[in-house]
């Protein structure tokens, strides 16, 4: 038998480096490992395969024309890391603005212009492309037991798109800046605004074909490039959520970039169809921007969902609870958010009527996130929980997006909503979900996952320093706000009353803790490329497909088909729990 | 199949780049890398997955098709909605037959289409090619019809914008100008004052539609060509011609695109017995 020949020299020499290693906790858990995956009949094939998708080809060229999802996966993640860096900087510079009352920093045509573009930014070209297009990139292949993505070459343009979309993006940022707010609400953005809206706009809509190619190939790759065996209810969770989200992405992107489109040509063609002036009707550009953005804003959390999912049944070493229902849960996530979109034209001429179905429908919504939020709690309910940094992530992860989904609620109220439309209670509150959902699973992800994509470990204790930092600046940043919204402070202005000065500052104060956490990762993630502890296949004993193959894989992903026999989180097969 | 899968796996050696999970391939029990199906990218493991997962790529893709149009046509649909009767009248300007004859021109290219699809099928290279040229010779008569209508609309004044409806000089038998009261040039205007900007919206969505379905038909000759060109290499045979199916599929969708766009921008008020 080849598996018993492939127990070589180069496992003795993973078992060496395990008794040296010097680091309790690692030392513990990888020869826990090494147990565990002994009982599964599962042989690892070495510490550092030889060769893999890292050090296979050296040059420039071969990843700028990489057609390996992991490589692409990477070039996304520094990418995006790019990105977050801009709109991080956009952020500061509104955090110092509102440090005082008086607007002392910049005028008000540069607020607007850093609020706008910290929003275009943060979402199109950080939020979106997250988890989908680095982890999900990375590791739909590796949780089917697929060789690469259905589309290998689509996968490549869609990052170019992205680049490109990126470029023009920034290219209108750099040339004079765009005024509109992200949501390019008309006839401000089609007929007043003197800004780079058509180069910005340019840049959105290409950067969502990218989107668009992403899901097109995440979907196929789903339904037909399954290892042989792994039905649909093994999938892992991760699978299901980016199941969900690549729906939206085709279903959903197309109609704002027609709609952007749209606006695109009436700024230059003089077309009336959003300028009231001309008989055209700006609350339609509304409804047609929401019918994306609002399943968009699902976009943003689904994929978070399915990396929290994976990481509390590894640290909890437990099956999900309600596997099923959680899956079934994204599906309804990404079905109801196509029907709520008016829950953000309260205010506008929309009908009550209409506003009472929409604020309905957007109640509904609260079912399958509170399905979600109560079968992950019940995971963790007798299981042997462990706080590792991934773990800490995602529990800040439920705790923050229960409080962001709850004031929700306040939002699709009507009543409560009209007082606090266009408030900091607003900006508290996707905040609340987009960072204290996302980004907290975005960083538990990249953590979870460093060892595969990287073959080092990141170091624990700065990860644990880090995770806390990100979770006491986050809270202290966007509380304030809450209240803030609630005592009547509109956002998006630069000066306001002295009286809201105190929140303000701690708000300030909280962003600077968040930037230290957030900066954190930055360094001591490219430290460990050189100087973390090697990984070896399966560091946390987890029970995805991914950990059956080396870390880094190599270029093809698997060199024997992977074992998809069980049942998904097969933990109690699991002999020894994870020690500390 | 699983067991089958496995023992097909661990004939491989460990660096063969095609060996891996679920690699369907004749067996080869030798353990050395064996040859492709032709045409068989690595990631599939063999022509029937491919060939699937290339089908629902682009249906897929035209989801997202449908939903762009869609988007647009509700703009479309809640403006007829608003400007009923505006929206009639503007529509009365289009050219029914010219828009008539290229809907059937269209058709027949998608016949076309399709019988270069089943000659693909059957592994007949000229019969490919025979029917990929009058597909875009059709595609090409689409266009230049559509070049035609454009023009006649640029002649009446049509086109959104500060010119949009500027009118005619009416003129008396002899060609002279006619004079209102005032003694200034009489011009006639196709709609009134209330209708002007109504009529504006709808030509704005006519050209809108009708240019990003132009700009799909470009695409689609585009695709067309690359198609006739990997034919004439010799690129696909009876077993592998994924590529000239799923450019069929994505002509069918332009040619229903215009299916849709033909009724709502040129029959909307043709039975006569709405709106008035």
């Amino acid at each position: 038998m080849s598996r018993q020949s492939s127990v070589g020299s180069e496992d003795v020499i993973r078992i060496n480096v395990l008794i040296d290693c010097d680091y309790k906790t690692a030392h513990c858990r990888l020869i826990d490992d090494w147990r565990t995956m002994s009982t599964l009949n599962i042989i690892p094939t070495a510490v550092e395969p030889s060769e893999n998708y890292l050090n296979i080809e050296h040059t420039v060229k071969s990843w700028l024309l990489t057609k390996d999802h992991k490589r692409i996966a990477v070039l996304y993640l520094i990418s995006i890391t790019f990105f977050f860096i801009i709109g991080g900087t956009m952020a500061t510079l509104i955090r110092l603005e509102l440090l005082t009352p008086q607007g002392d920093l910049m005028t008000p045509e540069t607020y607007n212009k850093v609020f706008t573009m910290h929003g275009v930014f943060m979402i199109f070209f950080f939020l979106i492309p997250s988890i989908p297009a680095t982890l999900g990139n990375f590791l739909v292949p590796l949780m089917i037991g697929a060789r690469d993505l259905a589309f290998p070459r689509i996968n490549l343009l869609s990052w170019y798109l992205y680049i490109i979309g990126g470029s023009l993006a920034l290219g209108a940022a750099i040339w004079g800046g765009l005024d509109t707010g992200w949501t390019f609400y008309t006839p401000f953005s089609s007929a007043y605004s003197q800004t780079n809206v058509v180069v910005a706009l340019l840049g959105i809509f290409v950067a969502g074909f990218s989107s668009i190619l992403t899901g097109l190939n995440f979907l196929v790759t789903i339904h037909k490039m399954r290892a042989p065996g792994l039905t649909w209810f093994k999938l892992p969770l991760f699978i299901w959520s980016h199941y969900a989200t690549s729906v939206i992405m085709l279903l959903g992107t197309p109609v704002v970039a027609i709609t952007l489109s749209l606006v695109i040509l009436e700024r230059t063609l003089n077309l009336g169809i959003f300028n009231p002036e001309a008989g055209g009707d700006p609350v339609l550009f509304q409804h047609l921007f929401w019918f994306y953005s609002h399943p968009a804003v699902y976009i943003m959390i689904l994929p978070g969902m399915g990396v929290v999912s994976e990481i509390i049944a590894c640290f909890s070493r437990k099956a999900i609870f309600g596997y099923s229902m959680v899956a079934a849960a994204s599906l309804a996530i990404a079905f109801l958010g196509f029907l709520v979109w008016g829950h953000h034209m309260f205010i506008t001429s929309q009908s009550v009527f209409a506003g009472l179905i929409f604020s309905f429908l957007s109640f509904l919504v609260a079912i399958p996130s509170a399905v979600k939020v109560f079968n992950w709690t019940a995971t963790l309910w007798k299981g042997s929980v462990s706080l590792e940094t991934p773990m800490l992530y995602a529990f800040g992860f439920i705790g923050l997006f229960t409080i962001g989904g709850l004031t929700g609620l306040f939002l699709a109220s009507m009543a409560t909503d009209i007082h606090l439309t266009d408030t900091y209670f607003i900006v508290a509150h996707f905040h609340y979900v987009m960072v204290g959902g996302m980004v907290l699973a975005y960083l538990a992800g990249v953590h979870f996952w460093w060892p595969k994509i990287t073959g080092r470990m990141y170091p624990e204790w700065l990860g644990k320093f880090a995770a806390f930092a990100v979770f006491i600046g986050f809270n202290l940043t966007f509380f304030p706000q809450f209240l803030l919204g609630y005592l009547g402070m509109p956002r998006r202005y630069h000066a306001y009353p002295v009286e809201f000065q105190v929140l303000n500052v701690l708000s300030t104060a909280g962003a600077s803790v968040l930037a230290i956490g957030f900066a954190l990762p930055l360094f001591y993630l490219l430290w460990s490329l050189k100087y973390g502890k090697i990984a070896g296949p399966n560091p946390y004993g987890a029970t995805g497909l991914e950990w059956q193959t080396s870390s880094p894989p190599t270029i093809f992903n698997f060199d024997t088909p992977p074992d998809t026999s069980d049942q998904p989180y097969p933990y109690h097969k699991r002999e020894v729990p994870l020690e500390h | 199949m699983s067991t089958n899968t496995i023992s097909a796996g661990e004939g491989h050696l460990a660096n063969d780049p095609h060996a891996g999970p679920g690699h369907h391939a004749p067996v080869a029990n030798d353990g050395h890398a064996h040859d492709h199906p032709y045409g068989l990218q690595h990631q599939f493991d063999d022509v029937e997955q491919q060939r699937e997962a290339v089908t629902i790529g682009m249906w897929a893709f035209l989801a997202t098709e449908l939903m762009f149009f869609g988007g647009a046509i509700a703009g479309y649909v809640l403006y007829r909605n608003t400007y009923f009767h505006a929206f009639n009248k503007a529509s009365g300007y289009e050219n029914l037959w010219v828009g008539c004859a290229n809907t059937c021109v269209l058709l027949v290219s998608s016949l076309t289409m399709a019988l270069a699809v089943y000659a693909a099928h059957k592994g007949n290279k000229w019969g490919i090619i025979k029917y990929l040229i009058f597909t875009m010779i059709l595609g090409a008569t689409f266009l230049g019809v559509k070049a035609y209508e454009y023009h006649h609309l640029y002649e009446e004044h049509l086109i959104p914008g500060k010119n949009f409806d500027k009118g005619h000089a009416v003129l008396h038998a002899d060609g002279t100008p006619k004079l209102d009261a005032a003694g200034r040039p009489e011009v006639h205007h196709l709609f009134t004052p209330g209708e002007r900007k109504p009529g504006m919206i709808f030509f704005s969505f006519y050209f809108a539609l009708t240019g990003v379905h132009a700009l799909h038909m470009v695409v689609g000759l585009g695709l067309l060509t690359w198609i006739g060109i990997r034919t004439l290499r010799n690129e696909f045979t009876a077993g592998y011609n994924n590529p000239v199916e799923i450019t069929g599929l994505y002509w069918h969708f332009v040619d229903i695109a215009w299916i849709f766009l033909y009724p709502l921008l040129y029959l909307i008020d043709r039975s006569g017995s709405v709106g008035h």
